[in-house]
């Protein structure tokens, strides 16, 4: 069971990289679709299927895998959008700085003082990684889709460290993170049509006339 | 202590109810006035409870880190609340008839501001710990900076606001650093345990005194951080004006001697420190005071001077403790101490006439006035009253202060062996020379405004002011008066305050008693020669003498134009004595030819220390900051990779120090 964790923990970390390098926006929300929901099955497998685990894999199943693709896959059919166009960073540099910090996740985790439990885990790397890629996306992508992508990867990140607390974290902690997420989506997507409509662009950055 | 929280109440109170708004104008004005007499009057009933039963303390608890609600009237707080409740009842009063034609939209706001004035400075002053201290100084660094632009349509205003709110803040971050290092040091913020200061090895002691002094000076308007003061005075309302010269300055000074109080022992060149910084202080303030012809800002300067004095005499306490000569050391804190409160009762009083002279003449220049006493009688009488105390003439006040700090350099120049009692003699000297330049600066202050003709129109329809406003300037008079005449009456609290100061005061009664025989003599030849002047006009009266206006010069048709400005007047004291740095630029006014054509002269005396060093320090860090908008560049993704970057160094941190 642990080892079928760990290769599905492997498989979001390939997920990440696959996102960072996609410029098809559909793709996109295919893989971090597939990658929530492959995570909502970490935790029923390294907990081997305790109820707690199962209420709290099923739920974020039915959010990350499915509700939440379809809500922005309606908002991409809204604003007639396909691909992310000219990102502030190029491509393969953003992959390279994924690379980078998911090497960085490994070896930063290699000295934090865990207890004996989690030493070797798979889950805390890739967990920063998972962060780390979240947070690229955010940083390098100008549509206010991607930026709700990356936020999504960047939730996906936190809910891996979740995971590895889940028997500890009461149940109404991670059913409050999980509607978080949702509201935060919801508001993106109202931002983004909101956008649109402003400056007949998806584009993030005209949101800089708006400084003082 | 009830009283004090009666006190407070009806400050906080009345200053709210009076800034409700949709209140009717003349209902706000009463009520912001009444309750600042209330609660003044609640105050000063707890002061003097306080003086008469002993020191009051009062604990709560408070949940803020470090903080507690301790308070504690003892001997120094109580000689501090006294002119701080006592000018800001008279301040209400006066300020009732001052602003009754202002057109201000809001009235209770102004009202707001001077109660929570009132209740902050007092908070200031009775607060036993550093935390509530704090909290109590920005409150009244806030209120008495919207007090000061009170009147903001004018730009100069907020020119002066600007400065004062920079000035203010940054001596406050001086405060916070001392009671942060201070806290740390000894382990809590409470005064209580604040005595463990007098432990600390020299350098950590020498910080917090450098951090301190800044902290403090820079409210109190110590040289050179005084360049806020003269332009604030101005820009605020007269009662204001007063409050803040009279009182708030001064819980400058009383933290000064609040936290001096926790070191026992002091290295002398503290006291060199401040001396050097109030004789600075009050040779450049006078100087400045003489030649400015804005009337509030001349006074603004002068409070500068006497700021200087006090803390000259503060400064010399300090030394002459350090090198154990007792006597002159009680000398120079019953001095420093007696000063507080005359300056307090003088410059208030001043204040407060030129506010007269601004609401009846409707300028504030100089050059606008003259022979006004004839037309505004008892403010111009209660004005010369003023002027005599500001230049320590007997029988007023500000002799008895100023007789103590000579007498104590007197007393250690002769105690001092060799060269060492050289220095006091020196210090006297310079002493006397500002002594002198008071005395130059207030006979142009009476002379331009009060004698002579009017030099313009407006000049010449001045009315007198309303009870409300003469009222307060007749008793603080009256009091200048008693406190120059009995100083014996002042031993008391003087001693009270001492004694807190790790220094009962050992001063011979007989040093109080001569004092007292100098305003009482003094005052007798003052009325003497009064008499005689009398006596003999009475008597030349039955002789032919001719009369004609005065400057007329025996000109056929004398016009004002020929009589002296106030600028001209010092003109002769400019040349002759001060330091190139202090004249004001002057430009044209040289009429050569035998039939010379109009020319013009312009004359303008600027804030040496404001022009020449804070200008170029803050122009030259704004510069460098604005370097610094770049990071703000209204880039969502760049704010998203400063907080990705901090992260990371963080988690290194992390990694780096704990793995």
């Amino acid at each position: 069971m642990e080892n079928f964790a760990n290769i599905l923990l492997l498989l979001v970390i390939l997920l990440n990289f696959f996102i960072l390098g996609s410029a098809r926006l559909g793709a996109c929300i295919r893989s971090v679709a597939l990658q929530g929901a492959m995570l909502s099955l970490v935790p029923v497998l390294l907990h081997h299927g305790s109820p707690h685990s199962l209420i709290l894999g099923g739920a974020a199943l039915l959010l990350k895998g499915f509700f939440m693709p379809w809500l922005l896959f309606r908002a991409i059919r809204q604003v007639q959008i396909r691909r992310e166009i000219e990102p502030m960073i190029g491509y393969v540099p953003t992959l390279l700085l994924g690379t980078l910090a998911t090497a960085g996740a490994f070896i930063f985790s290699d000295q934090l003082p865990l207890i004996e439990a989690h030493k070797g885990s798979l889950a805390i790397p890739c967990g920063l990684a998972t962060l780390a890629a979240g947070f690229l996306m955010l940083i390098t992508r100008r549509k206010a889709l991607t930026q709700a992508l990356g936020y999504l990867i960047f939730e996906n990140g936190i809910y891996i460290f979740g995971v590895l607390l889940s028997e500890a974290l009461p149940l109404m902690v991670e059913a409050g993170v999980l509607l978080d997420l949702l509201a935060a989506i919801f508001v993106i997507g109202i931002v983004m049509n909101q956008i649109n409509r402003e400056f007949a662009s998806l584009n993030v950055q005209n949101l800089s006339s708006l400084r003082e | 202590m009830n009283l004090l929280f009666w006190s407070w109440g009806i400050l906080l109170v009345g200053g709210l109810a009076a800034l409700f708004p949709g209140l009717p104008r003349q209902f706000a004005r009463w009520l912001g006035c009444c309750s600042a007499v209330a609660g003044c009057i609640f105050g000063l009933g707890a002061t003097i409870d306080s003086l008469g039963h002993g020191p009051a303390t009062y604990m709560y608890p408070w949940t803020v880190p470090g903080g507690a609600v301790s308070l504690s009237i003892d001997g120094l707080a109580a000689f501090f609340l006294v002119p701080i409740f006592l000018i800001g009842l008279l301040g209400a009063i006066y300020g009732f008839g001052y602003l009754a034609d202002s057109s201000s939209r809001t009235p209770g706001k102004i009202w707001f501001f001077y109660n929570l004035l009132i209740l902050s400075m007092t908070l200031v002053v009775t607060a036993a710990n550093g935390m509530l201290f704090l909290v109590a100084w920005e409150v009244m660094s806030l209120s008495s900076f919207f007090l000061v632009i009170d009147d903001h349509k004018q730009s100069e205003v907020r020119r002066a606001g600007l400065l004062y709110l920079l000035a203010t803040h940054l001596g406050g971050a001086c405060l916070f650093a001392f009671f942060l290092g201070a806290g740390t040091l000894c382990g809590s913020l409470e005064f209580s345990v604040f005595s463990r200061l007098a432990t600390l090895p020299p350098i950590a002691a020498s910080t917090l005194f450098c951090l301190m002094l800044l902290g403090f000076g820079s409210k109190a308007g110590l040289f050179p951080l005084h360049v806020w003061l003269p332009e604030a005075h101005p820009a605020a309302p007269s009662h204001v004006s007063a409050l803040m010269s009279g009182a708030m300055v001064k819980v400058g000074i009383y933290g000064m001697l609040r936290m001096l109080s926790f070191f026992s022992v002091t290295p002398a060149w503290w006291g060199w420190l401040m001396i050097v910084a109030g004789l600075g202080g009050a040779l450049f303030g006078i100087g400045m005071a003489a030649t400015q012809s804005d009337l509030k800002r001349s006074l603004g300067y002068s409070t500068v001077e006497n700021i200087g004095i006090i803390f000259f005499a503060l400064g010399f306490w300090l030394i002459a403790r350090a090198e154990g000569h007792t006597l002159a050391a009680s000398l120079a804190l019953t001095g420093g101490l007696l000063h507080i409160w005359n300056h307090a009762l003088f410059k208030s009083l001043l204040f407060f006439g030129a506010g007269s002279i601004l609401h009846g003449s409707g300028s504030r220049n100089l050059n606008r006035m003259g022979g006004l006493l004839g037309r505004m009688p008892v403010t111009g009488l209660t004005l010369v009253a003023g002027a005599m105390a500001v230049g320590a003439l007997p029988p007023m006040n500000g002799l008895v202060g100023e007789w103590f700090i000579y007498r104590a350099l007197i007393e250690s120049g002769g105690e001092a062996q060799g060269m060492a009692g050289f220095y006091p003699l020196v210090l006297m000297g310079l002493l006397a020379l500002v002594g002198g330049m008071v005395i130059l600066v207030f006979t142009r202050l009476i002379g331009i405004a009060l004698l002579g003709q009017p030099h313009h129109h407006s000049a010449t329809t001045a009315h007198e002011s309303g009870w409300p406003m003469l009222a307060p300037m007749m008793v603080l008079t009256g009091l200048c008066l008693v406190a120059g005449v009995l100083p014996t009456l002042l031993m008391g609290p003087v001693a009270a305050a001492g004694a807190i100061l790790g220094h009962p005061l050992l001063l011979p009664r007989k040093e109080w008693i001569s004092a007292m025989w100098l305003g009482l003599g003094g005052g007798g030849i003052i009325l003497m020669i009064g008499m005689v002047v009398i006596v003999t006009k009475i008597f030349s009266r039955k002789g032919s003498v001719g009369s004609a206006s005065t400057w007329g010069c025996g000109f056929q048709v004398p016009t004002f134009r020929m009589s002296y400005s106030a600028e001209g007047y010092v003109e002769l004291a400019q040349k002759g004595l001060f330091c190139s740095c202090l004249r004001p630029q002057i430009s044209g006014g040289r009429a050569i030819s035998l039939f010379p054509g109009p020319a013009e002269l312009f004359h303008r005396s600027t804030d040496l220390v404001l022009t020449r060093l804070y200008h170029p320090v803050f122009a030259r860090s704004a510069d460098l900051c604005s370097r610094l908008r770049r990071v703000q560049a209204g880039i969502v993704h760049l704010y998203l990779f400063y907080i990705f970057l901090a992260t990371i160094l963080l988690l290194g941190w992390v990694a780096h120090f704990q793995g």
